[in-house]
């Protein structure tokens, strides 16, 4: 397999970067961060009316642009790379993936052109209180009712799942695994913004009692479109994060050339320069491994699975590797809360954890390989 | 001159393969047609043995000669590396002595740059020549080098002008490797293997037509040396497989392959033979060790990163794109696998990796590994080399200010060579 962005796609990239440089620009970050909500609604909804981004990888047949993985992680490392406060993971990737995966036509005709219009803000809710990132944690229960379906237990490290309009909802029902869909406001249903590490990340935990459900997919079939989902994910955010881990090298970079100490740039100390030659071999590796694990998923390959648990080790080892030297570089300033180092390095360490670090990961790739 | 397409390139080889091609053929015998046609090295110059053919163009060329079988000219060893000099900075002389018995293949070559004093830094050579009388005569010890006990010449780098700073004072010259002031001595390495020998020059006589370019134009001449170097040094790395089929051009190839790669024979273990590991862990079942599966996981995520990294870079030059940074991280890449690839042999060999050769799995093959790897982060340019290289030249960092350029060279502090 040959791979490389075309030419349309090269274009894409850089546009938007242009655009994301110009809506979120860091101030921008700083600002909406410290917001209850975490995003801003208004140019959440212009970026989507005008871009379309969380259409990329919806089908045309729910309203979406149809495109594949290679572009909507373009839009990912775009994003990770300016630091986008918005609820694009959890809608786009997370929810949208889990519907692509499990729904039937009818609901994904119900569901999906919501999202593609970015009118729905959705969230994917499956980690509970045990930490486990796969199904075999989930204790929420779905039983039947009069007149349906209810949900009870809870769900936590819900991203953006205090916002969202939309939740998608894994649960344990009489049928085996299943996943199910409810409102924001559903009754029943009580939610807590959880205080984020990384301030421009945000969690809640979700308490459901009671909470009527309706079914995505089939009932007792959820464990392989969720098994699905996740691979997705884990291609989607180590796109996310090679963005992030570029823009911090290229920065700790720039600060170098300028920062001057004994009469000389401290970039023109060879300490320096080979931690930055380091640098750059880990992040481009990093990249290497995202991008084909973004083309392996287009391309239905045998091994894209274990190639998406590698790029998700990789880059949760080089993201946040790349902050710690980052932080490094820039020396004392580097530790304050004013320089912008730390606000990457906090994305860093909340995506290393993210649908399981690195070592979980590579289990998981020798799972595929080993056997 | 017109466009030439490769539809027409490829039938017109093809052609003449078919007419002219006979595995029967001595190796020298074909070859010699080779160089008076030009299909051996259709891109160099029509009047030395090419076809004035652009180097995009070799491929297909090389195809068609792979699709009936036959064999082209002599390719592996320095000798490559000296006809492309040659080419560029030699006169009409040199051109007519070498090149053809280069293409053919009866003259093998060797490298005389490195020094016991000079490693990474080339161009602190302090072999000495000296124009006496009516010839050059050469004094000194140059390391690191392949087949010099075979050779026949040697391209030599030394200094002419101690007055001079540091590389201005080079010329660079043609050696005859068969000549009493040539002493080679075989060079043992830490893994018991002899790939390379010293060179001791007690008065080497070089002929004043052997000067290749002018007096104290050395290191243009090097750099130009060192750059086919560093671009064929994949093809200089891999195999050259032999033809099993029958014919005494083939016999005589598999001999000169089978002599021309010996020293060769542990590279592939100083890569640190990731390939082996998979297999390795199941046959040692350490592959269900928790610890030494998260040990495996890192080299396998590294060497498939690295290999995708060049396979971007691949592709991005095919598209005519300006290559990215991914193309200069490919060495330093794989000291990191090796020595990590190295460490994962040791976990699944055990005790095994206390002891060597026979008494070892795989008829040592695997214990070969541990004391090969060390020469990945060294050979071909330091590890410490490779991220200055990155550094300065693919991400502008400032240079650094080396002591040595400033003032004449016989002022520059060097070692003492023991």
């Amino acid at each position: 397999m040959k791979f490389s962005f075309s030419s349309e796609q090269e274009e894409f990239r850089s546009n938007l970067r242009r655009l994301l440089a110009a809506r979120s620009p860091i101030h921008e970050v700083r600002r909406l961060m410290e917001t209850d909500i975490g995003y801003d609604p208004d140019g959440w909804r212009s970026m989507n009316t005008e871009l379309g981004l969380t259409a990329v990888r919806i089908p045309e047949a729910y309203g979406g642009q149809g495109f594949g993985f290679g572009e909507q992680c373009i839009v990912l490392e775009e994003m990770g790379r300016a630091l986008l406060c918005g609820p694009f993971f959890a809608t786009a990737v997370l929810a949208a993936g889990a519907i692509l995966n499990a729904g039937t036509e009818t609901e994904k005709q119900a569901l999906l052109p919501g999202i593609a219009t970015g009118e729905t803000i959705a969230a994917f809710a499956w980690v509970e209180d045990n930490g486990r990132w796969d199904a075999e944690g989930t204790a929420l229960t779905a039983t039947a009712a009069i007149g349906g379906t209810v949900l009870n237990g809870h769900k936590t490290y819900v991203v953006d799942g205090h916002t969202a309009d939309l939740i998608v909802v894994l649960a344990r029902a009489t049928q085996g695994l299943s996943l199910f869909t409810i409102e924001g406001d559903a009754a029943g249903l009580s939610r807590r913004s959880l205080k984020s590490m990384d301030l421009t990340r945000k969690f809640a935990r979700l308490e459901f009692n009671g909470v009527a459900a309706t079914p995505l997919g089939t009932a007792g079939g959820a464990a392989a479109p969720f098994a699905r989902t996740m691979i997705e994910a884990s291609v989607c955010l180590a796109n996310e994060m090679v963005g992030g881990a570029d823009r911090l090298r290229e920065d700790a970079l720039a600060y170098a050339m300028m920062r001057m100490q004994f009469g000389k740039p401290i970039a023109s100390f060879q300490s320096m320069k080979h931690k930055q030659a380091d640098m750059l071999l880990e992040v481009e590796l990093a990249k290497s491994a995202a991008y084909y694990a973004a083309a392996s998923l287009d391309g239905g390959d045998d091994d894209a699975a274990a190639n998406a648990h590698l790029a998700k080790a990789c880059a949760s080892e080089t993201y946040m590797q790349t902050a710690i030297h980052a932080v490094q570089i820039h020396g004392g300033i580097g530790f304050t809360w004013d320089n912008d180092t730390h606000l990457w390095f906090k994305r860093a360490k909340s995506s290393e954890v993210l649908l399981g670090d690195a070592s979980y990961h590579r289990e998981l790739m020798m799972q595929n390989w080993a056997s | 001159m017109t466009e030439i397409d490769e539809g027409s390139v490829r039938a017109e080889v093809h052609a003449w393969l078919e007419a002219n091609w006979n595995p029967d053929y001595g190796l020298v015998e074909w070859r010699k047609k080779l160089a008076e046609c030009g299909w051996g090295v259709p891109h160099w110059p029509s009047r030395w043995y090419g076809r004035d053919l652009p180097v995009g163009l070799v491929p297909a060329v090389e195809e068609e000669f792979k699709r009936v079988g036959a064999i082209g000219v002599a390719k592996v060893g320095i000798r490559t590396l000296a006809a492309s000099t040659i080419l560029a900075h030699g006169t009409d002389l040199q051109k007519e002595k070498f090149l053809l018995r280069i293409l053919t293949g009866e003259d093998i070559w060797c490298q005389l740059f490195s020094e016991p004093g000079s490693g990474s830094d080339v161009a602190a050579a302090v072999t000495r020549a000296e124009f006496r009388g009516n010839q050059w005569v050469v004094n000194g010890q140059k390391v690191w080098t392949t087949s010099a006990h075979k050779a026949h010449w040697g391209l030599l780098l030394a200094r002419t002008d101690w007055d001079q700073k540091k590389h201005q004072g080079l010329s660079y010259f043609v050696l005859d490797m068969k000549q009493p002031g040539v002493t080679v001595q075989p060079l043992r390495q830490m893994n018991g293997y002899a790939s390379f020998n010293q060179v001791f020059l007690t008065d080497a006589k070089v002929e004043p037509e052997f000067l290749v370019s002018e007096v104290g134009n050395g290191w243009a001449v090097t750099t130009t040396t060192l750059m086919h170097e560093r671009r064929g040094a994949d093809g200089l790395r891999s195999w050259a497989i032999p033809s099993d089929k029958p014919g005494r051009a083939y016999d005589e190839e598999r001999e000169e392959i089978r002599t021309t790669m010996e020293p060769y024979k542990w590279y592939p273990q100083r890569a640190g033979r990731v390939d082996l590991i998979m297999e390795r862990a199941r046959t040692t079942g350490k592959v269900n060790d928790p610890v030494i599966r998260q040990e495996i996981a890192k080299v396998l995520i590294m060497s498939k990163a690295a290999e995708w990294t060049a396979r971007r870079a691949r592709t991005a030059q095919e598209q005519g794109r300006p290559q990215g940074p991914e193309g200069s991280l490919g060495k330093l890449a794989s000291s990191h696998i090796a020595r990590a690839a190295a460490r994962v042999h040791t976990s699944l060999l055990g005790p095994d990796a206390l002891l060597t050769g026979d008494d070892t799995p795989m008829n040592g093959l695997l214990a070969e590994i541990l004391v090969s790897v060390p020469a990945t982060s060294i050979a071909g340019g330091t590890d410490e080399i490779q991220r200055n290289i990155i550094s300065e030249r693919v991400l502008k960092m400032p240079r650094e200010r080396t002591g040595d350029t400033d003032k004449p060279f016989k002022d520059v502090p060097r070692n003492s060579v023991a």
